[in-house]
């Protein structure tokens, strides 16, 4: 839909090497701040940040968050807000815990360690998440109850849901088939992230070489081909260049040993073995994949964007938007428990707090990542991004040896200054 | 001046019988009454705020009737909402465009409508193949295809309105000051295109302030005042001056002095 158009204005001007490779100017000025975030924070940490061990913490404690963050966009962009994200994060939590730890071992009887209890827990986990959310959607669709009330309504409910379902206690420890999904527990390993990361090249090649097919099929004009190969090592380095990171990260010698003392055997010497690519992360590029294509070539999607766009105009093209709104809320309410799943799993048990201020997180997330509160605009990848950024920050401080209270002083700055930012360019470039 | 022959003993195209809609207070329409037959172009007249965007709407989906009935080639129908006017090959032009000013001009042309590949997925380039086509018949100069449409003129705007009226065969056009915002070329193109439409056999309600548009384009007029029917003419057997009467004084040509 962006691509360029030769004969745009009569005297077409020189090129430039971004308009070329048709990047997004925003997407890359986000990648540049996070760039210098990253470098700064390894300079001053005397190279601690930038270690294979930070880079893989920094992308499991980011997971959560960013799941989120995807759905929120799509709220956001049909100008409604949702703050009950991290509260009913909670409730699923809770939910999912409960199921697998009381209800299933001693109502229905299957026995601590079944290998059906996990998925159980999570399929209860996203219809609790799913139908609380079309609740909240059905409350703002078609009774116009404003999302900012009912939501902040459901923020008071659903913490105090999950509290009342657990009485407040820690539930734990979770299924360990369960606790996977949390990050450090569940990785591919270094041959299965090899293996994964040249699938992911391969596909992103695959999709490069489809789009230019598909426009030279319709006589588009298309970028030159060196154009084309640049972009396909950039983002082929960039791949491989993630998995090399996370493989180079090792698991602890001692913890090694303790795994083979386990098994009654003797670790030979000199053994090592690579966490590779976290299930979690692994999920969430899968969610980021699925929501980016949900935003982007799906009708639902495009019926997303255009309410947000003109709510009347979409009304009169036979959008039916109270049911669209239904939908997104359950969408974001389906996300909330998957980001339960991988929160809880992460602490290896359900605790009364989690999730406690995610709903600020996510927002910010997604607003930081370029999704305007006027509705209309938003990608998945800016408001991925735009979580990293947010933890990258606050972990980088927590390094750097920053207060606590001025860790927070630093995002809220950050969170306002990331807006205002985003107003100048959008007015420098003319967009609205 | 041609006009076509417009069989008037056929069953009309559509017949709006007795319409009424009040917001609050406000009877914006009123007992109001208008046909349209295959072929035919009618005009509908009014004072600002007389009720003729609000009678249009109605017959559109965007708003319900309080009361009244349409019918279309005879038959009894209920249009809820604009889904359904599309089901009956109900086209609109909206005087406020309706565009979603975030999308570009080929997303606006098929919205609610997109084109799909086989796997279900909305085909943007096969979208914008055909938006090309489109404009490149209606407006030749039109090139900002790749722009979210709210970098566009007002009256590039106007046609993708128009763009997306008339793409989808529709048998029944409105249009709700269609030529507001077009220079005069344009405004010439959209008369050409309607005498096109109207030699189709596409029944069109035209909107205009314009009485010369009007005289020019409209087989009959119907003039409305303060959500009221002034009356219904047939164009060729009245003046400029006598439908200016009937807008402005609410009086019907022919009779002496206002009510
Ligand atoms: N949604 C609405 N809510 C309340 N009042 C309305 C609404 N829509 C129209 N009206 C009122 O109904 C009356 C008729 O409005 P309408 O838009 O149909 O006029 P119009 O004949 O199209 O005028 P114009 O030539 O200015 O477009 C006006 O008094 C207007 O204020
Ligand atoms: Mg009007």
């Amino acid at each position: 839909m962006t691509h360029s158009d030769a004969d745009l204005s009569p005297a077409t001007p020189k090129k430039n090497i971004v308009q070329t490779l048709e990047l997004d100017l925003r997407l890359l000025g986000m990648i540049g701040a996070f760039a210098v975030l990253c470098i700064g924070f390894d300079l001053v940490t005397g190279g601690r940040f930038l270690t294979p061990r930070n880079i893989f913490n920094l992308t499991i404690q980011t997971v959560s968050v960013a799941i989120m963050a995807t759905g929120m966009v799509f709220v956001i962009v049909t100008r409604h807000i949702d703050l009950s994200v991290g509260a009913l994060l909670a409730t699923c939590s809770a939910v999912m815990a409960m199921t697998q730890t009381q209800f299933l071992p001693n109502v229905l009887g299957l026995g601590l360690g079944h290998p059906l209890i996990p998925w159980i827990s999570i399929a209860v986990g996203l219809l609790v998440g799913t139908l609380i959310g079309a609740f909240q959607g059905w409350m703002v669709g078609y009774l116009t109850i404003p999302a900012f009330i009912v939501t902040l309504g459901g923020l008071l409910v659903w913490r105090n849901v999950g509290w009342y379902l657990t009485s407040g206690k820690t539930i734990g420890p979770l299924d360990p088939t369960f606790q996977k999904f949390g990050g450090i527990n569940g990785t591919l390993g270094a041959t299965g992230s090899w293996i994964l990361g040249l699938l992911a090249v391969a596909g992103a090649l695959y999709g490069l070489w489809n789009s230019r097919r598909n426009k030279i099929k319709h006589g588009f004009t298309v970028k030159p081909l060196w154009a084309e190969g640049v972009l396909a090592g950039i983002i082929t380095a960039a791949i491989l260049g993630f998995v090399a990171i996370l493989n180079a990260y090792e698991v602890p010698t001692r913890k090694l040993q303790r795994m083979f003392e386990a098994r009654g055997e003797v670790m030979p010497e000199g053994f090592t073995q690579s966490y590779g690519i976290p299930i979690s992360v692994l999920l969430l590029i899968f969610i980021a994949i699925v929501m980016t294509i949900l935003a982007k070539r799906t009708r639902l999607g495009r019926y997303i964007f255009a309410t947000g766009g003109n709510p009347d105009a979409a009304e009169l093209s036979g959008i039916n938007t109270r049911w669209l709104t239904v939908k997104i809320f359950a969408l974001m309410g389906a996300l909330c428990a998957i980001s339960a799943v991988v929160a809880s799993a992460r602490l290896t048990n359900h605790s009364n707090d989690i999730g406690t201020l995610d709903e600020l997180r996510v927002i910010a997330a997604a607003v930081i990542g370029g999704t305007a509160l006027a509705g209309g605009l938003g990608t998945i990848h800016g408001a991925i991004l735009g979580a990293l950024i947010m933890q990258s920050l606050q972990s980088g401080m927590a390094m750097v040896g920053v207060d606590a209270p001025l860790q927070n002083i630093v995002v809220g700055a950050v969170l306002v200054l990331a807006v205002l930012i985003d107003i100048i360019y959008r007015k420098k470039t003319g967009e609205s | 001046m041609a006009k076509f022959d417009i069989n008037r003993d056929q069953t009309p195209l559509v017949e709006m019988r007795d319409i009424c809609i009040s917001f609050g207070g406000v009877h914006a329409v009123d007992h109001v009454s208008v046909d349209l037959y295959p072929g035919e172009v009618v005009g509908l007249l009014g004072h600002n705020g007389a009720g003729k965007s609000t009678l249009i709407k109605i017959l559109s989906g965007a708003y319900q009737g309080d009361s009244g009935e349409i019918l279309i080639n005879g038959q009894k129908v209920e249009i809820n909402n604009p889904r359904d006017a599309r089901a009956h090959k109900i086209e609109t032009i909206y005087q406020t465009l309706a565009l979603a000013d975030n999308l570009d001009a080929a997303s606006n042309l098929f919205l609610g409508r997109e084109l799909v590949t086989s796997f279900g997925l909305v085909d943007d380039d096969a979208m914008e193949s055909e938006c090309r086509k489109i404009m490149g018949r209606l407006n030749p100069n039109f090139k900002k295809f790749a722009e979210p449409v709210s970098a566009l003129s007002g009256g590039q705007r106007q046609s993708v309105a128009i763009a997306r009226a008339v793409y989808f065969d529709a048998r029944i056009l409105i249009m709700d000051e269609p030529t507001a915002a077009l220079g005069p070329h344009e405004t010439q193109m959209v008369s050409e295109l309607i005498q096109q439409l109207k030699a189709e056999g596409i029944g069109i309600f035209l909107i205009s302030h314009d009485i010369h548009d009007v005289m020019e384009l409209c087989d009959r007029a119907s003039v409305m005042k303060n959500g009221k029917l002034v009356g219904t003419v047939d164009v060729d057997d009245v003046t400029d001056d006598d439908l200016l009467g009937m807008i402005i004084l609410g009086k019907q040509p022919g009779s002496s002095g206002a009510e």
